[in-house]
């Protein structure tokens, strides 16, 4: 295991192409950075510009195909797809669309998360899932099933979903993006207060600079580069 | 991960016009598949019912009979023969044939089978046939009431008027009695009487007979007999086969089975609707995989396994075709009777045919999900986000 110093996510020269043969492309170039623990980090460039690509190989959802990527120490350069499924049961992973499962109520929802952790009795899963529901506000929308929630309430489950297993990383894909300006600020506060609870590292990515201010640091990303900005700059 | 929630219960009842559809398509393949199989299972009992009502131990025929629509008579002397080995209690020729039956009420003629054989002894149970007093007169006849309704309302008027006269191979005879046993494929209506008036009726050979009927004392040994007619009767002349009474039914039933179209014809229509069955399963599964796949690949995200979605297809699987199966098993028992009333065919639900097809359910839910569930490899996370 890491200790508490060690970065969470370590980012080491990484680059990543898509297609093969003459239609090959690559899309990240040379990435580093690190994120350490309890850091919230924002990710942020214009669309096409390999956030998202980096998102998913952070998630442990690709392989690493050049460089090295590291989650909670472990190598995922080349990984073998058992040990990215083992892995990703670290994450909390928040989606620019809800993606939450139709066919189960809010509460049952958040609970899926937490059977992939077998050592909890189905009670104790229920009341953590009913706990975590409270802490998005939500307590009393339990029983709902998501097409009677509203955009802003869905994100908040899906928040709940990706935190209830305490995860040591967060990963947010444009979570506010189809969020009117109130509710996409309850969302991303909601997520800062409760990762910082949990100790969790949240790595944020959006173009919305109405929640910038979230952020202890703000990566930027262009053609696949990336570089640190200051939140000063992008604010001005 | 037991105690686990039931995500394919709750997606299957989640929809539920889906699923209403999915059991009724389901259901539909269980039906035909019951009604395919009843049918042909219905035709090889309703052939062997008179076998099976025949009271003796050992039956002879001629080689060169097929079944009973195609009987070749054999010389009775060979059955007379059989009463000298040891263990044999009696001996009882019987003569077999179609002759035309007229209907008293329209006067229309129909192909029915005859059986002539000495009243004096009993061929079937008292049940089946409690009276064959009449027989001892001349030109009566017993009348089977389970014959189809175009041989005529002929035990409704025999109750009402305690006879009913018609003719039969042109000749005038009187319906002295009724008895019970039921058309068959092979013949829509049974008539008995004596052998004196089948002679009477066919003017034929009376040392000619389709089937001799043998009974053994009480504790005889009937491998014991057999062994020696078979010895002592059937080879040195080679006119003549002896049966045992199971043998003498899968004969008759082999012949059904083997030598006509019709075992091949049920068990294609039963195929079919299995494969029908299938189609529809794969089809409900299918766009329910697609419906969910931005829901399976959030999970394959939070770390589910493939082999946990391939589970919640497989369980949807097994939960359509159960909840398929039971309503259409008792629609089929309801089904059953009914057609049993209307083709006076012996056609009941047993436990064999119930399980066999409860097995082609699950086979064809279970491989239906099995095509479905490649679906599934394509909720690759990395594509959709």
């Amino acid at each position: 295991m890491t200790s508490a110093t060690d970065p969470i996510i370590s980012i080491d020269h990484v680059s990543h192409y898509f297609g093969s043969g003459r239609l090959r492309k690559q899309v990240l170039y040379e990435v580093s950075a690190r994120v350490d623990p309890g850091e919230v980090v924002i990710l942020m460039g214009p669309s096409g510009s390999g956030k998202t690509t980096l998102l998913t190989l952070i998630g442990a959802l690709r392989s690493t195909q050049e460089g090295s990527l590291k989650l909670l120490g472990e190598e995922m350069y080349k990984a073998r797809n058992k040990q990215l499924v083992r892995l990703r049961r670290n994450i909390g992973y928040i989606f620019q669309a809800h993606n939450l499962l139709n066919a189960l109520t809010a509460r049952q929802n958040v609970q899926m998360s937490l059977d992939l952790h077998p050592n909890l009795t189905s009670k104790e899963k229920k009341t953590r899932s009913l706990e975590m529901l409270e802490a998005v506000g939500l307590l009393d929308w339990a029983n709902y099933y998501p097409q009677e929630l509203s955009g802003g309430q869905k994100q908040r489950v899906a928040i709940a979903r990706a935190l209830v297993s305490s995860p040591r990383v967060v990963l947010a894909d444009e979570p506010t993006a189809a969020l009117d300006k109130q509710s996409g600020r309850d969302v991303v506060e909601i997520m800062q207060r409760l990762a910082r609870q949990r100790g969790s590292a949240v790595l944020l990515v959006t173009h919305d600079n109405r929640i910038l201010d979230v952020a202890d640091r703000i990566l930027q990303m262009e053609d696949g580069r990336l570089s640190t900005v200051q939140r000063e700059e992008v604010i001005a | 991960m037991i105690l686990a929630i039931p995500l394919a219960w709750l997606q299957l009842i989640r929809e539920k016009v889906r699923l209403l559809v999915a059991l009724a398509g389901i259901g539909f393949a269980v039906i035909l598949m019951f009604i395919q199989l009843g049918f042909r299972d219905a035709l090889f009992d309703s052939s062997v019912r008179l076998h099976q009502a025949l009271e003796g131990e050992i039956f002879m025929m001629s080689p060169q009979s097929t079944a009973l629509i195609a009987l070749d008579s054999f010389s009775r002397r060979r059955l007379l023969q059989a009463e000298g080995v040891p263990g044999v209690d009696s001996v009882t020729p019987i003569y077999i044939s179609f002759a035309l039956w007229k209907n008293p009420a329209d006067r229309s003629t129909r192909s029915i089978q005859v059986m002539g054989y000495d009243p004096s002894q009993s061929i079937v149970s008292k049940d089946l046939l409690p009276d064959s007093e009449a027989l001892k007169l001349r030109d009566h006849v017993l009348f089977d009431r389970d014959s189809r309704p175009e041989f005529g309302p002929v035990a409704e008027l025999f109750e009402e008027q305690g006879y009913v006269t018609t003719e039969v191979a042109g000749r005038r005879v009187t319906v002295g009695g009724l008895f019970n046993l039921g058309a068959s494929f092979g013949a829509d209506g049974n008539l008995v009487t004596s052998d004196i008036n089948f002679l009477r009726m066919f003017d034929r050979d009376p040392g000619l007979i389709e089937m001799g009927m043998i009974r053994l004392k009480p504790g005889a040994n009937i491998d014991k007999a057999i062994a020696q007619m078979r010895e002592e009767i059937q080879d040195p002349n080679g006119d003549v086969l002896v049966l045992s009474k199971d043998e003498f039914i899968a004969f008759e039933r082999d012949y059904w089975e083997n030598s006509t179209a019709i075992g091949f014809i049920f068990n294609l229509g039963a195929g079919i609707g299995w494969i029908v069955g299938m189609v529809i399963v794969y089809q409900i599964l299918y766009t329910d995989v697609a419906d969910h796949l931005a829901e399976y690949a959030t999970l394959k995200a939070m770390g589910y396994r493939n082999r946990y979605l391939l589970s919640v297809v497989f369980q949807e699987a097994v939960v359509l075709s159960i909840l398929g199966f039971i309503p259409a098993f008792f629609l089929c028992m309801g089904l059953y009777q009914a057609t049993e009333n209307a083709t006076s065919l012996p056609l009941r639900m047993t436990q064999e045919r119930g399980t066999f097809v409860f097995c082609l359910t699950m086979a064809m839910c279970v491989i239906s999900g099995a095509i479905a569930v490649r679906k599934v490899q394509e909720a690759d996370p990395a594509d959709i986000f």
